[in-house]
């Protein structure tokens, strides 16, 4: 795999995660307790092999800069290859138009010319899942395409309105592809993750640029199905496609499942993120956790059921935490109540507050908010 | 190379041999703690805490964990373009080579090493003990002093004077005598193994310690006399905090236990002074829904689906459904399946218990610690009883050695 350089792709703005992607993007938003989701694109790369990888990002990148640092964690600093984090360079061209991601990666050309690999894996930083791709390589080889897109096919047919759903034949061939479409068409969910040469990974962008097209999944791919063999691989384990604050929910929640927590963090090779070096968790005499995921550096005195903690949570004394996720650093005071809510960084409880969602619709607390 | 101000150098050689089938096949200092540390993680990072970038670290007595551990520093931030980390074990030179003779004798070999940096001060460290302490503040003691040598001490209880080197000091805590282990001790000012000499000073003592034959070459026991009986400046810093000495299995036991109460004196939390280690890149814990989890500490990558009170796990360990550990210690990789009731116990890394065993005793606060060494397979509704040390060679009574008989 060393002859595949790796693209994540990060520009998308319009997002519906509401406060939590306020002051970073989605590749930045925390996930599983010590994750950013953007670790799961990025350790598959770097486990089977990729020693190249580009993201390219949007201009709220604060927050994703900080996590990524030198790549270190993720074994990308290199003298040769390693990690090279894009720029935006502007959102809107000079008519005032939003720019697609054809945009953003054409105007990195520089970076995809002058790497040396001959093929390009590309992913969009949204998705959840942990996966080989050396099998996506050899299934490219074996029936000669020109590009591979991987994809999942769910048993229930869930509203597509959020996903790519693609068709595809016997032998594989994709027939349709749609973006986004609320009726359904078929139950086979695109991964957002294409493996093609890079010098066709090349033309599909000049193509769409020299004829003013500028989405690669509708102009790059959906206008090519017929111009090019676009083969469907499918993904048999876990997928989650983080679009909104419920699938943002219902995805960590997934976590609580032992065999899904098992798949997404071993199965084909450890999840890498930022080191934080956090002592193990403390759990105090009075303690009372149960079916939950808890980070490193928390201290927990109260009770914790069904939820995800973060690194550096404190959950004082009589303070109960149901069905929550409670990001880094909050500090949960004596007495407080929370349930269905999803804490983001640094937020502070004061004693006694209570606070509750619904399950379908989680209350959201912003940022370094104190209650 | 850019003159330092200080640099440390770190014992790390030593075997402890107190510590049993803990320390057959690596260095006291790499011996785990706490649920992600090894001993040398504290020094380590209190170096790195206190701006000392420059660290050697002597090894001798098994080194392999030890050195691959320690790498070239970065886990502490102590990668640095001058100095950083040097692992120094002894080496052949022109007339033959020969092993650290004792700590003096270790440092005496790489003066060489330290005369490359050229410092005023050297800081002498054990990678043996775990608190947390700002050299920084013990160099601006010893720089203020005007001293010669300073040795950081530590109140130990009077009935445990015996166990220590004592330093008996004047008002102005300059040092008036050393007593090594004594029986009618007239202070309890114990050395806590931190010292700071001015280095052309030491220099000079350990040459002329390297050619008596009469010497063991050991701080405490020659170097330090020598320079009193000289009248040399040398005072005593006061030290108030958590130290422990975890030369045996009853106080590495104690020491995890220690970590354990609400508020320990050992705090492992504070944001500012940080205790770095190697980080394994697991996910966080999983405790299942019936799971009882109380007064513990608990790593990254665990799973817990039994009962677990006044325990350590460290990154890794599987606890099945009805399983019950209490007062223990559990290293790495640990797996412990169902009905498994262990009682004040330190089971070592990648050890796996069968369902429905039982380690340790019932309960009784005054039995011996359990010890299961690493790598061993203890079969199905085996009885292991309290105060067993069970290794490779006997481990066949139980179950057997992973990898060896399988």
């Amino acid at each position: 795999m060393r002859d595949v350089m790796g693209i994540i792709n990060d520009t998308m703005i319009k997002q519906d995660l509401r406060e939590i992607t306020s002051h970073r993007s989605t590749a930045a938003v925390p996930f599983g307790g010590r994750y950013r989701i953007i670790d799961f694109a990025l350790s598959n790369m770097v486990n089977c092999g990729m020693k190249n990888v580009g993201i390219f990002t949007q201009s709220n990148n604060r927050s994703l800069l900080d996590h990524l640092n030198s790549g270190k964690e993720w074994d990308l600093l290199s003298k040769r290859d390693g990690l090279f984090v894009l720029p935006p360079t502007f959102r809107y061209d000079e008519f005032g138009r939003s720019l697609g991601d054809v945009d953003h990666f054409h105007n990195h050309m520089d970076y995809l010319k002058r790497s040396r690999q001959n093929y390009v894996l590309i992913s969009n930083s949204n998705m959840i899942y942990n996966m080989d791709y050396r099998r996506v390589k050899e299934y490219y080889h074996q029936v000669k395409a020109d590009i591979v897109i991987l994809y999942k096919e769910e048993t229930k047919v869930k509203d597509l309105s959020n996903f790519i759903s693609i068709k595809t034949d016997e032998a594989g061939l994709v027939r349709d592809m749609a973006v986004n479409k609320e009726k359904s068409m078929s139950n086979k969910i695109a991964l957002e993750t294409a493996f093609m040469k890079k010098s066709l990974f090349i033309d599909v962008i000049d193509d769409c640029i020299s004829r003013g097209y500028s989405d690669f999944a509708k102009d790059g791919l959906i206008k090519n199905l017929n111009h090019y063999k676009i083969y469907g691989y499918a993904h048999r384990g876990y997928v989650g496609k983080v679009h909104s604050i419920l699938s943002y929910f219902q995805h960590n929640m997934d976590l609580l499942n032992p065999q899904i927590w098992k798949e997404l963090f071993f199965k084909s090779g450890f999840i890498y993120t930022k080191i934080k070096d956090e002592a193990p968790v403390k759990y105090m005499g009075n303690a009372n956790i149960q079916n939950s995921l808890v980070a490193n550096g928390c201290v927990i005195e109260g009770t914790v059921i069904n939820s995800i903690l973060g690194r550096g949570v404190n959950v004082h004394k009589n303070a109960v935490v149901k069905n929550s996720i409670i990001m880094q650093k909050c500090q949960i005071a004596e007495d407080v109540f929370i349930e269905n809510a999803i804490l983001d960084k640094d937020v502070r409880i004061t004693k006694g507050r209570q606070l509750k969602g619904e399950s379908n619709y989680p209350m959201v607390i912003e940022k370094r908010v104190v209650i | 190379m850019e003159k330092q101000q200080c640099i440390a150098m770190l014992l790390a050689g030593g075997q402890g041999s107190r510590l049993g089938i803990l320390t057959q096949k690596l260095a006291k200092p790499a011996v785990p703690f706490g649920g992600k540390y090894r001993i040398i993680d504290f020094t380590l990072s209190n170096c790195s805490n206190s701006g000392i970038s420059t660290v050697g670290v002597l090894t001798q007595y098994q080194p392999l964990i030890l050195n691959s551990y320690i790498g070239i520093g970065s886990h502490w931030s102590l990668d640095k373009k001058a100095g950083g980390v040097t692992v120094l074990p002894p080496y052949v030179k022109n007339n033959g080579g020969e092993w650290y003779k004792g700590t003096a004798d270790a440092i005496c070999q790489n003066i060489e090493f330290i005369d490359q940096h050229d410092p005023n001060y050297v800081l002498v460290l054990s990678g043996d003990h775990i608190y947390k302490m700002d050299y920084s503040l013990m160099l601006d003691y010893h720089i203020k002093k005007d001293a010669d040598a300073t040795i950081a001490v530590i109140e130990v209880p009077w009935e445990e004077t015996n166990r220590f080197g004592i330093m008996n000091t004047r008002e102005d805590n300059s040092i008036k005598e050393f007593q090594e282990k004594p029986k009618n001790p007239i202070n309890n000012l114990a050395s806590m193994g931190v010292y700071i000499f001015n280095w052309s000073k030491l220099k000079r003592y350990l040459d002329a310690d390297r050619n008596d034959t009469h010497s063991d070459h050991d701080f405490g026991k020659n170097i330090i006399p020598k320079m009193l009986t000289a009248g040399e400046k040398m005072f005593a810093y006061s030290f108030d905090g958590y130290w422990k000495d975890v030369g045996t299995i009853e106080s590495l036991w104690e020491a995890n236990m220690d970590l354990l109460s609400d508020h320990p004196t050992l705090n492992l939390y504070d944001r500012d002074w940080k205790i770095y280690s190697v980080n394994p890149s697991q996910p966080p814990q999983y405790i299942a829904p019936h799971a009882k989890v109380k007064r513990s500490l608990i790593s990254e990558g665990c799973q817990v689906y039994g009962e677990l009170e006044n325990s350590v796990l460290f990154p890794g360990v599987y606890i099945g459904k009805g399983s019950k550990v209490k007062d223990s210690v559990v290293m790495t990789g640990v797996r412990i399946d169902c009905s498994v009731k262990i009682f004040k116990a330190i089971i070592g890394e990648e050890t796996r218990i069968e369902n429905g065993s039982i380690i340790g005793g019932e309960g009784d606060s005054q039995e011996k610690i359990t010890v299961l060494g690493e790598n061993i397979q203890i079969s199905k509704k085996a009885r292991v009883h309290g105060g067993t040390i069970v290794d490779t060679e006997n481990c066949h009574q139980w179950g057997f050695c992973i990898g060896k008989d399988k």
